[in-house]
């Protein structure tokens, strides 16, 4: 790291400086190759207590923290607290009470509410990592993509990324949103104009309906989950209407660039949002490599914030 | 009790649009005289203004109060604290309360709490339908027998086209009105906040500022349909004020009020999920803010109300989405008010009458003006003396100030009830 991060906390990837964001992917990158060198055990952590407070499931990047932390010899600890016990949110305030009890130094934060990871960062001693507030941010799901994207096309300045489905409940579209127009790239989303929010053209992209158009001449092309709770709402009349219109197919993708790749934040609805032939399709997909990257850019943020502490303490 | 007179007063009546300085006269609890050139008769207790300005006390449209069913947010005898520290004197009370107020008792209930205070009027709305479910009316007539003074389900929009319409005819045959919080509730529905591009960004589940036009429309074809007069609470969109405009201008019975927060703040007050700041109708965007003002300045919007909506911490220490809506307003109504007259938009007199006349004329009440034989509900106020919100230490209970941090001009120095000084001094 050139700079000195400037925050305690990582809540939101809107407002972070294009300079932290590449100090960032650097750091993870240099652990990237750690990792895959096998030299992963360290003790930049030791003595740190890292809680991984889920209210919400998440198997994907809750594991993810935990290897991240585990490899910086941090004591990780996982809290899961069942959404049926948190309906009122008083209990939100009591855990920062006890965590702070517990001296906590890193606290991973997920919940289905927007903003709860910065409420709880009022009251907490400890850093905060949002894992995904509702549908805020996810802000390590978009420097995990940002990490991926710029290992496999040498950049992020420039590209076309092409961000589809249903981006109005999708906290990783917005801090992919953030981050990818703080540097540079041209982003757009492309889907059902009922699942696309009110003035997303204000946060600097373009939008499109229609996915051939959408995905024309796109470097990347970042698939997003449709929860099956939207087709209920009456948000998209059914799952096979929105796989003919939306789904990624071979024939959908044929308009991007030849060497363009597909990425998702998992887990995927095959056959909704992405049919399996392009999942698992070596030459496209970087899925896998976006899971592996995530445990880099995990142990980056742990570090920065960690020196943070240190230089409080 | 002895005579008080207020002397070296600027005396402020907008329903006569008396501006002079002067004197006024407390006798047995109404104003037996004023103007200027009046001493004190012998044995009065003298009151020196100093130049401050000597009003009708504000006769509040709209305040939910946490009393009954929510004493642990507010009760009647901490609201009147806030009022009489506000200038307010008369408060028309929101019926969507536990256990609502849909029958009599319960309307002569809320009145007898006012009573016991000795500082503020209560005047109790009837629930428009049985327990403010949307559903079928209630019994009007009855419960305006037992003193409430128009109709409403308070927070809570009347959806259905049918009963609606049902409440403004039948209200008519009363000689009333209803009121309607003006927000199609199909979609304003689980939504937190203006839908838009702030809302967008913080994540935030939109209400669309056309929820407001939709309403306003329909129930304006329905006053139209029924010749029933319709009253629409805290408008707070460019959309439905236009409307409102068009059918006052087509003599259709359709009266509005606003409240501080929709010509004060705008949505950016949310920033940073703020949830003191979290209101409904939802904080709009800078141009529906302007339209409130210029509707504020060219008379179509009636009155304006405090909308106190008390909360306690817990109701708002939560995720943004999940927090109550809702903010106190009492002690706050004039001094927000008075930012428009600091600012250029009302005059003075203008301002005070959205806050005491114009109301009380809406109600038909003897109330908010200065008048000999009237009761002698007074405020008195620098107009210009400073200070900042501070939430929690607001006076009363409800500490949920929207307007937290917000530096003020205008600052109530002494409140009169029925000619007993109430707050000051």
């Amino acid at each position: 790291m050139t700079l000195p991060y400037p925050h305690r906390h990582l809540l939101a990837i809107e407002g972070l400086e294009p300079p932290y964001i590449a100090d960032l992917l650097d750091l993870a990158e240099s652990y990237a190759l750690l990792n895959r060198s096998g030299q992963t055990q360290r003790d930049l952590l030791r003595g740190r207590t890292l809680i991984n407070l889920f209210f919400e499931d998440s198997t994907r990047t809750r594991t993810s923290f935990e290897i991240a932390g585990k490899r910086l010899g941090a004591d990780v600890i996982n809290m899961s607290v069942s959404t049926s016990s948190v309906n009122k949110g008083e209990t939100l305030l009591d855990t920062a009470v006890t965590l702070n009890a517990m001296n906590c130094d890193l606290l991973v934060v997920r919940h289905a509410q927007s903003g709860a990871p910065a409420l709880l960062a009022q009251k907490v001693s400890a850093a905060v990592i949002n894992a995904g507030d509702g549908t805020h941010e996810h802000p390590t799901q978009a420097l995990l993509d940002a990490l991926t994207i710029r290992r496999r096309m040498g950049r992020l300045e420039g590209l076309t990324v092409a961000i589809c489905g249903d981006i109005l409940h999708s906290r990783v579209a917005r801090s992919n949103i953030h981050l990818l127009t703080a540097m540079n790239a041209r982003v757009r989303v492309v889907g059902p104009p009922t699942l696309i929010p009110a003035e997303v053209a204000r946060l600097g992209v373009e939008v499109y309906h229609d996915m051939r158009a959408g995905l024309r001449d796109a470097d990347v092309v970042m698939m997003l989950r449709l929860q099956r709770e939207r087709m209920a709402a009456g948000l998209v009349p059914s799952s096979r209407e929105f796989f003919r219109f939306y789904g990624l197919d071979a024939e959908k993708l044929a308009v991007a660039k030849p060497d363009a790749i597909v990425m998702h934040p998992g887990p995927m609805n095959r056959g909704v949002e992405i049919d399996s032939a392009i999942a698992d399709d070596p030459a496209r997909s970087v899925i896998g490599e976006q899971v592996e990257m995530g445990v880099a850019v995990r142990m980056a943020v742990l570090d920065v914030l960690s020196r943070q502490l240190r230089r409080n303490a | 009790m002895p005579d008080t007179l207020i002397a070296n007063a600027r005396l402020l009546d907008p329903a006569t649009s008396l501006d002079a300085p002067g004197a006024l006269l407390i006798r047995d609890g109404v104003i037996a005289d004023f103007g200027p050139g009046l001493s004190a008769p012998e044995g009065a207790e003298t009151v020196d203004a100093a130049g401050a300005c000597l009003a009708p006390g504000l006769v509040d449209l709209r305040a939910a109060l946490g009393e009954p069913g929510a004493e642990h947010r507010e009760t009647i005898a901490s609201a009147a604290q806030a009022a009489a520290a506000g200038g307010i004197t008369t408060i028309c009370v929101l019926p969507d309360s536990d256990p609502p107020i849909d029958d009599p008792a319960l309307v002569q209930f809320v009145i007898r709490r006012g009573e016991a205070t000795g500082s503020v009027t209560l005047l109790p709305y009837g629930a428009a339908t049985r327990g403010c479910a949307g559903k079928e009316i209630a019994e009007f007539g009855l419960l305006r027998e037992a003193g409430a003074i128009a109709f409403t389900d308070g927070a809570r929009a009347i959806g259905d086209a049918r009963t609606m319409r049902l409440a403004l005819s039948y209200a008519r045959g009363f000689g009333t009105f209803v009121v309607q919080h003006p927000e199609e509730p199909s979609l304003a529905a689980g939504g937190a906040a203006t839908e838009g591009e702030l809302a967008t960004r913080l994540g935030l589940p939109g209400i669309p500022a056309a929820a407001e036009a939709i309403l306003v429309e329909r129930d304006i074809a329905l006053a139209r349909l029924t010749g029933g007069h319709v009253h629409f609470a805290h408008v707070s969109t460019a959309a439905a004020l236009d409307r409102i405009r068009a059918a006052k201008a087509e003599g259709l019975a359709v009266t509005c009020d606003t409240a501080p927060p929709y010509f004060d703040l705008n949505e950016t007050a949310i920033g940073d999920f703020r949830t003191y700041a979290k209101l409904s109708p939802p904080l709009r965007a800078e141009s529906d803010r302007l339209a409130v003002v210029a509707a504020l300045k060219d008379g179509t919007i009636d009155a304006i109300a405090s909308d106190h909506q008390p909360r306690d911490a817990d109701d708002k220490r939560l995720p943004f989405a999940q927090a109550a809506a809702g903010g106190a307003g009492l002690a706050t109504l004039l001094a927000v008010t008075l930012a428009r007259v600091h600012g250029g938009d009302l005059t003075l007199l203008q301002a005070l009458d959205l806050l005491t006349a114009r109301p009380a004329r809406l109600l038909g009440l003897p109330a908010g003006r200065l008048a000999k034989g009237a009761p002698a509900d007074l405020v008195l106020f620098h107009p210009d003396r400073a200070w900042q919100v501070e939430a929690g230490r607001l006076p009363g209970k409800a500490q949920n100030s929207p307007f937290d941090g917000r530096a003020l001009e205008g600052r109530v120095l002494g409140t009169w009830k029925a000619g007993r000084r109430v707050f000051g001094r």
